[in-house]
């Protein structure tokens, strides 16, 4: 029980400082690719520039529009916040650690229907958007939330369809057991190249970013579902994006990427495996959260009808279409047919 | 004795959040409390050892369903200066209706017998992924490919209301 107590406040404390310091390597990504220096000036190399960030937020003054519904105003950010780390529970972070008084598992909750949780509460993740947008009573607002969720339930499907091909191949929800599959180098992505694009598409979408930032354009809305917001309303949210990059990045290196299996993990075992695996599966999340600052800063954002057309024209069918050929390749490879 | 203790708690809860679905004047709010009902309602499930039932409950019903609901709500600019006035024969005739269906429902529980609950019908593992697969796929298969089939039908049918009349004649 106090090691479960100790593991939840660890990834919680990670969580939240993996997500403040995506801030600033954000901008220095940013910075890179537009051959500017970026920030610079707190700390060495920019390093306290969260924190100054952090501190500026809370000092605003913490302000609600005259005319929106107060209870909900409050409740949005909140709600995208808590969805946003309520996802870290299910994740296994890496292989058992070995103590004297018997193993260390390093999972709050390993569930029976480990994926589906993350869906479900990926998908009441748009409450936040959408609540926030609505009590704002600002009708650009109005428009980012109403964006949001449509765009959030057209990628949802393909989302979900591509994830069962996995769960197939594997025969479990539990993404223990998705990961303890992909031993060595026997990982998902080999079988699977198309499912891990349109699920990396649609988790692009799930989490409003770049070129799917629509509910935020600040070109046609203004701020989007943000823009009544200020202080560190604001700040939720933004953070609530920076820690569903970091889940996010989590459950594609699991799903797809082996998770913490690496490449000769036989020839280590006991504490060492538990260590190598944590810091193999926090390099994978690490570049995958780099690929997303990558894609945000080379590619312009889609026009809505784009948006809608590649969801349910090309991405579903393409879903559809690599669910049925997985399952013809099990039923021919387990023999069903014989 | 812990555990009876949560139980009624939650469903205190969960009656309480249903309640306030229909007692609560703004429609965002009453959806609102609708969605907690649904999580509130997953959550017995998940005392019943049912964890599939419950997060497909929470994903079809709180992350999909309730979104179209908030979303058609949104759109419809409802504030308290806008509201329709309904006259005092629409309020005599539905205080009517909704009394009669009190009474049936009453009626309903009053005769309602309980059955004492089989020892084999709480075992642990029945809400389990890989049981309740199973059972579908073997026991209950012609239901499940029934249902849907109708599920199909319904889409098919709401894809053609969404059409434009000319569209379908070409």
């Amino acid at each position: 029980m106090l090691e479960k107590l100790i593991l939840v406040g660890i990834i919680f404390t990670i969580s939240l400082v993996i997500a403040m310091y995506a801030t600033y390597f954000e901008r220095k990504v940013a910075a890179w690719f537009q051959d500017r220096i970026g920030p610079d000036r707190a700390g060495p190399f920019g390093l306290l520039q969260p924190l100054a960030d952090g501190v500026k937020m809370f000092l605003k003054e913490d302000f609600i529009p005259r005319n929106s519904d107060k209870w909900l105003f409050i409740m949005g950010p909140g709600i995208a916040m808590f969805t946003s780390l309520m996802t870290s529970t299910i994740i296994p972070w890496g292989p058992d650690i070995v103590t004297a008084s018997g193993n260390i598992v390093l999972q709050v909750a390993d569930f029976d229907i480990g994926i589906l949780f993350i869906l479900g509460v990926v998908s009441v993740g748009v409450y936040g958007i959408m609540i926030g947008g609505w009590a704002s009573n600002n009708k650009f607002s109005l428009f980012g939330a109403i964006r949001a969720s449509s765009q959030m339930i057209s990628y949802e499907l393909a989302m979900g369809i591509s994830v069962i091909t996995i769960v197939m191949m594997t025969g479990s929800l539990s993404l223990r057991d998705i990961t303890e599959a992909q031993h060595g180098m026997n990982w998902n992505i080999f079988y699977q190249p198309l499912a891990f694009v349109i699920f990396f598409v649609c988790s692009l979408a799930e989490l409003n970013r770049a070129p799917f930032d629509l509910a935020e354009c600040e070109s046609e809305l203004i701020g989007g579902y943000h823009t009544e917001y200020g202080s560190m309303k604001l700040g939720f949210f933004l953070f609530a994006e920076y820690v569903g990059m970091f889940i996010s990045s989590a459950v594609i290196s699991i799903l797809f990427f082996g998770g913490y299996n690496f490449p000769g993990m036989d020839m280590v075992e006991g504490n060492t495996l538990a260590v190598l695996g944590v810091v193999a599966l926090f390099v994978k999340i690490f570049f995958f959260i780099f690929v997303i600052m990558w894609i945000r800063w080379t590619l312009p954002r889609f026009r809505f009808d784009q948006l809608m057309h590649l969801g349910w024209k090309t991405l579903i069918p393409l879903a559809l279409i690599n669910l049925l050929v997985t399952g013809l390749v099990i039923a021919f490879t387990s023999g069903w047919f014989n | 004795m812990s555990i009876e203790i949560l139980v009624y708690i939650l469903g205190g809860l969960t009656v309480g959040s249903a309640l306030m679905v229909v007692l609560s004047k703004h429609p965002i709010r009453s959806v609102m409390y609708l969605i907690l009902t649904f999580f509130l309602i997953s959550a017995n499930y998940i005392m019943l050892n049912a964890q599939f039932v419950a997060i497909v409950n929470m994903m079809v019903y709180a992350g999909a369903i309730m979104v179209l609901f908030l979303f058609v709500l949104m759109l419809l600019n409802l504030s308290k200066e806008n509201e329709p006035k309904s006259s005092l024969l629409v309020k005599i005739a539905s205080a009517l209706a909704g009394g009669s269906l009190l009474l049936v429902l009453v009626a309903a529980i009053k005769d309602i017998v309980v059955l004492q609950v089989a020892e084999k019908v709480t075992d642990n593992a029945s809400g389990l992924v890989q049981n309740l697969g199973h059972l579908l796929f073997t026991k209950y298969v012609l239901p499940f490919e029934v249902s849907s089939i109708l599920f199909i039908a319904a889409i098919v049918g709401a894809v053609l209301l969404a059409k434009r009349e000319s569209q379908i004649i070409e």
